[in-house]
């Protein structure tokens, strides 16, 4: 597998201009010439779509939503981040760089790192030209709040609905490209698997999720933005549909995955109810500015509380244990995400959890309102609270909400060069799809950012050079005709109808919920050798027991949602075995990846730069032979590597 | 497309139009009732302004705003009956189970209501201006006589080029009118649904033509419940007030006088 | 303890978009009162193919109100009788044991039925496609702060933007008329200064697209802003009228070439 990450020569902040420079360029007349398949209508993809249509291609995108508008991008609350400075508070590209590098616990690539905080500000320019509300202040100007892991206020925002306003935008370019035909937009439409011919990536075949029919589609090249995995872990922030399959079906085929392992936790989500909870809630980061987290002192309180025989507004001060405050005294309750998730974890294992699994810790905001007043609470949280009564049905102002940490973001991911473009020649990968900046945990803020920047900035040029590599002799001269296509389409065929015949007795529902007990038990807050391998074996069972035990009911003509969680939760359980490997290859703490081998006597993660600098991209080997392991080193010359400390 | 066509065809554009069409009838409706209510204020009154109304313009001018006034309503009513059948189209199967949430009750039967005044704007005609509607005296004169007495002002009969001005003897033709029950009824109810009507239309109206937001909607709202009170009470007291007994022919005039002067004047011609 | 509730449903069930629907009354027994709408329904798919049977189809994704997927008139109101609640954040609280609930799809002729409570909303899309969009090419745009813009149009337009394209004004309307939608994307860019270039010739054609689509009029009775989960306000409707009628003037009285 060729490793080669392209990163051009030259000094970090001239890499990527250097670059766009030495890129081939492909002749206005004959970008119609060329067609591009882009997966995926979030950020990073509908961006894409959008840019490369404008440019002249011929676009051809794929949604499984029954529009681009409802990817799951819109569900981002917080901000985005760019290093325009407005603040005059002294940040800087190269700021938003090292911010970047040493939130993601080093373990990202620079060059990348540094050419997404180049680009943040044109994105920022970009969407305001495009109609995205922003916050504003009096005077006009655009507002900016701070967020985790950062020291300035660099973070855009449209009230809670960032992600929201920022994918119409995009998605209103691309309703304007499909408007004018440049863009074909296939909603409903799922990819089932890539095609390639002659090494390079040349199309794929969708199913029609509203007609069942199982098509062929051909371009020049592929872009896949079809986001993260966190699903894997069946609950978790994500929607019901993400999935891994596009990714984990370019893997099979030859795209190397790296970092699987590096999944992050948010600590501040509605805890799980019941066993037939479908999803999990994310409340904003920002209550952590007024509320206190704590448990019990006493297990013995907590059962009473779980009980709902103890209120916990009469748990004396004494008895109560603010745990976050107590391990990391100088950032108390706004210790970054991984820390607080772990530290959580830890109290419930204790027996000191809270809310009727055990699984859940207070956020009390009893000491912010006697000290600020009701009001002020208000304004600052009413939403996020209405939000929390809408779905508990506890009012916060009076009993003090209940959290847990819970699945949000994945920062692994298929793994590309410099120009988002993966193993597989022709085939690129943006957004949280890929692997590329985030390094093992990502700081708040980053996401949109990153999205955009690769659909609106860095794809529409690397695809182009790409294009312009190929020739233009090359363009569209590989049609649906070609053997490839009628292979891997019959491959998908019986793969659905194996689905349809298993005749078993579970449902897929059933197996993704114990998937993600598994995974959740063994690869997430904290992950041990021994139980790694214990999952490993269990994922390989329950993948026997999937593939004889499986029941769909319905067919495959129309509408089956039984089907499609079937052949998503066949990939994921692959793909957690693969996690799982990752997890135990990588014998270090890192970010959202924390091993209980490798910890400091106080508990906290233990990074090994000297053998662990690197990403982990695994080449797929076949289905009951072990993933081969490559290494790409990652080499610091800009920022010095460090251990991160929040005592 | 042409412009004027593509406009007509949206719905906005017929909206618009109704809400155009909607303003006229709702202020002619104000000023037919305050000439009505003239009556209360003797016959001699109500007759002078029925002169004035018929005499203060050439007659081909009080056509025109009679066209213009017809007009109005086929314009809304053309727009109302296209829009409905639009709107039927585009909803073909509805709910099993139906709930409205905020729609007052007069937004939902603006077609009830309105159908229903258009029936009435039509007696109503034939009534007092086509006079065609048997009433009580269907047996001595068919319909309801065009009676004239002498112009009155300021209790002296006007005289022009030594004789008397003629004019409608409206006082005698409402209460005669009114006197039917069944008529009354018919004119109480059909008030009581321009009532209706006008409380949702009247807001609605600058709604259509973007003149509205949330403040001015509750204002809004208020004004046009007030005007249609307001509208109904100033009509329904009319019949009301016959049916009591509380308006009365007018004694000083003298039906039978008149008929007999406009019986020999058509002798003599 | 959470309390639980047993409940009859009656669904909507329709094979395809070609074949009749009927409804179907089923029994869903324990549903616990913290448990949102749709997990009751997951509950009923499990039991449902418990049986062998097929589960109940509907739209779903985000599952935290922002998506806008879910869609179903619940009890006779388009997501449920919560205000400003998507079907996916309505919870079963609100609900009592024994109660029986009626669940059907979106019911508007642009929006055909194509398996149980989905259906097709593109015709939404078709009409941002017509114009629902700022032009501003990825590179070409000046710095953010080049035209400042008041805090109050700022706040306006992202009142307008919260539209999540659900399609549940349309379900609400006796006419299925897609005017709140249209209003709220036309308000929107019509009142940023980036997007008034465009203004007129946006307002007009999305106008003509949603006319064209099949949607009904506008009566103003204000069911689509009680539905609204984003409690998007019939001021949106008003502005739509606004600026449709002077774009129809200037259109109007345009010089003549």
């Amino acid at each position: 597998m060729n490793l080669d990450s392209k990163i051009p020569e030259g000094p970090l902040s001239e890499k990527w201009s250097s670059h766009k420079f030495n890129m081939k360029l492909v002749n206005p007349a004959n970008r119609r010439k060329y067609s591009v398949i882009v997966v995926g209508s979030g950020l990073a993809g509908g961006a894409a779509a959008a840019s490369l249509a404008e440019q002249g291609y011929n676009v051809s995108c794929f949604c499984y939503q029954d529009s681009p508008r409802r990817a799951h991008s819109i569900a981002a609350q917080g901000g985005i981040n760019a290093s325009k400075n407005y603040q005059n508070d002294g940040d800087s590209v190269h700021r938003l760089f090292y911010d970047t590098v040493k939130g993601g616990d080093y373990r990202a690539r620079e060059a990348n790192v540094y050419r997404l905080a180049e680009v943040s500000s044109d994105i920022i320019d970009q969407c305001v030209a495009n109609g995205v509300p922003f916050a504003r202040e009096y005077g006009g100007l655009l507002a900016n709040r701070s967020f985790g892991g950062a020291q300035v206020s660099r973070t855009f925002y449209a009230r809670g609905q960032t992600g929201q306003q920022l994918l119409l935008g995009a998605y209103s370019a691309l309703s304007k490209q499909i408007g004018l035909g440049k863009v074909k937009m296939y909603n409903r439409h799922e990819m089932l698997d890539l095609v390639k011919v002659d090494g390079h990536a040349k199309g794929i075949i969708v199913r029609n999720m509203a007609t069942g029919e199982v098509s062929r589609h051909a371009s020049d090249a592929v872009v896949l933005a079809t986001g993260g995995y966190g699903n894997v872990f069946f609950l978790s922030t994500n929607a019901q549909g993400c999935n891994v399959t596009a990714a984990y079906r370019a893997h099979k085929r030859g795209a190397g995955m790296a970092n699987p392992c590096y999944t992050q936790i948010h600590p501040t989500c509605i805890p799980v109810h019941g066993d037939k909870q479908s999803k999990l809630t994310l409340m904003s980061e920002s209550l952590r500015n007024d509320g206190r987290i704590w448990t019990p002192k006493n297990a013995e309180v907590a059962a009473m509380i779980r009980k709902g025989e103890t209120d916990p507004n009469t748990v004396a001060e004494d008895d109560r244990d603010y745990f976050l405050e107590r391990k990391y005294p100088s950032f108390g309750n706004l210790a970054p995400r991984d820390i607080s998730s772990r530290a959580a974890k830890e109290a419930c294992d204790e027996g000191r959890g809270i809310a009727s699994t055990g699984l859940g810790v207070f956020l009390d905001f009893r000491d912010a309102i006697k000290r600020d007043g009701k009001n002020t609470i208000k304004e600052r949280y009413g939403n996020l609270f209405d939000m929390y009564q809408c779905i508990t049905g506890d009012n916060p102002y009076e009993t003090p909400m209940m959290i847990f940490p819970a699945v949000h973001y994945t920062m692994g991911g298929l793994w590309v060069d410099y120009n988002l473009e993966s193993t597989i020649p022709g085939m690129f990968v943006g957004g949280e799809a890929n692997f590329s900046d985030h390094g093992a945990n990502r700081l708040g803020a980053s996401a949109l950012m990153q999205g955009l920047s690769d659909g609106y900035f860095i794809l529409p040029y690397t695809v182009g050079n790409y294009l312009g590599e190929q020739g233009v002799a090359a363009a569209g001269k590989v049609t649906t005709e070609h053997p490839a296509f009628a292979e891997v389409e019959a491959n998908v065929k019986a793969r659905i109808d194996k689905f349809l015949t298993i005749g078993g007795t579970e449902s897929p529902r059933s197996f993704h919920k114990r998937l993600g007990h598994i995974i959740w038990e063994q690869c997430g807050m904290a992950r041990s050798k021994e139980g790694l391998e214990g999952a490993i074996k269990d994922l390989q069972a329950l993948r026997k027991e999937f593939w004889t035990n499986l029941r769909v009911v319905g067919d495959a003509d129309g509408i089956n949602p039984e089907l499609e969680r079937a052949g998503r939760v066949a990939d994921f359980i692959e793909f957690g075995e693969l996690m799982c490997r990752d997890a135990l290859m990588r014998e270090e703490s890192c970010g959202g990846h924390f091993r209980v081998e490798h910890q400091t006597e106080d508990g906290e993660a233990l990074r090994d730069d000297e053998n662990f600098a690197f990403a982990g991209v695994w080449e797929y080997k076949g289905d009951d032979v072990a993933p081969l392991l490559h290494k790409e080193s990652l080499i610091y010359e800009n920022v010095k590597l460090a251990t991160r400390s929040y005592k | 497309m042409c412009t004027l066509c593509n406009f007509v065809q949206s719905t906005i554009g017929r909206k618009i139009l109704m809400a155009l069409t909607g303003l006229v009838l709702v202020l002619f409706v104000m000023g037919h009732m305050l000439g009505n209510l003239q009556i209360f204020l003797g016959p001699d009154v109500i007759n002078g302004y029925a002169y004035k109304l018929h005499h203060l313009l050439p007659a081909s001018a009080l056509w025109a705003v009679r066209l213009v006034l017809l007009g109005t309503i086929a314009v809304h009513l053309w727009a109302a009956v296209t829009l409905t059948l639009d709107n039927r189209k585009a909803r073909p199967q509805g709910y099993l189970e139906d709930k409205v949430v905020q729609a007052s009750y007069s937004s939902r039967t603006m077609r009830m209501s309105g159908i229903i005044l258009l029936a009435f704007i039509i007696f109503h005609i034939a009534h007092f201006t086509v006079r065609i509607v048997p009433g009580k005296q269907y047996e001595e004169f068919g319909v309801l006589e065009n009676t004239m007495v002498p112009l009155v002002k300021d209790g002296e009969v006007v005289m022009k080029n030594g004789h008397e001005i003629m004019t409608f003897n409206v006082n005698d033709m409402m209460v005669l009118g009114f006197e039917v029950w069944w008529v009354s009824a018919f004119y109480i109810i059909a008030t009581g649904l321009l009532c209706m009507h006008l409380t949702h239309g009247f807001s609605s109206m600058f709604q259509s033509l973007g003149l509205r937001n949330g403040l001015w909607r509750k204002r809004l709202d208020r004004v046009a419940l007030a005007y249609g009170w307001i509208v109904f009470l100033g009509f329904a007291i009319i019949p009301i007030s016959v049916m009591t007994g509380f308006l009365e022919k007018d004694p000083t005039g003298g039906l039978a006088l008149q008929i007999t002067e406009t019986v020999a004047i058509i002798g003599v011609i | 303890m959470e309390k639980t509730m047993d409940l009859t449903l009656k669904v909507w069930r329709q094979k395809s978009a070609n074949s009749m629907g009927a409804f179907e009354t089923y029994a869903v027994k324990d549903v616990s009162e913290g448990s949102s709408f749709l997990e009751m329904l997951d509950t009923l798919s499990e039991d449902l193919v418990e049986k062998g049977k097929e589960p109940v189809a509907f739209d779903h994704d985000c599952r935290e109100g922002i998506c806008g997927s879910c869609s179903m008139t619940i009890n006779g109101i388009p997501h449920g009788p919560e205000k400003a609640t998507t079907a996916c954040q309505l919870h079963m609280r609100h609900f009592h044991d024994g109660q029986t609930i009626t669940i059907e799809p979106w019911r508007a002729k642009p929006f055909p039925v194509i398996k149980d409570l989905v259906v097709d909303r593109s015709p939404l899309d078709r009409i941002i496609q017509s114009g629902g969009f700022i032009t501003s090419r990825a590179g070409s745009a000046v710095d953010a702060n080049a035209i400042p813009i008041s805090k109050a149009t700022a706040d306006y337009a992202m009142d307008a933007a919260a539209c999540i394209g659900c399609g549940a004004c349309v379900a609400a309307c006796p006419n299925a008329s897609a005017m709140l939608f249209t209003g709220a994307k036309v308000s929107h860019m019509n009142s940023l200064p980036q997007g008034k270039v465009e203004k007129d010739r946006r307002t007009l054609a999305m106008v003509t697209t949603m006319d064209g689509e099949g949607f009904g009029g506008c009566t103003n009775i204000g069911e689509c802003e009680a539905a609204c989960p984003k409690s998007i306000s019939l001021d949106m409707i008003a502005h739509l009228n606004r600026d449709y009628a002077t774009a129809q003037v200037k259109n109007f009285f345009k010089p003549v070439a």
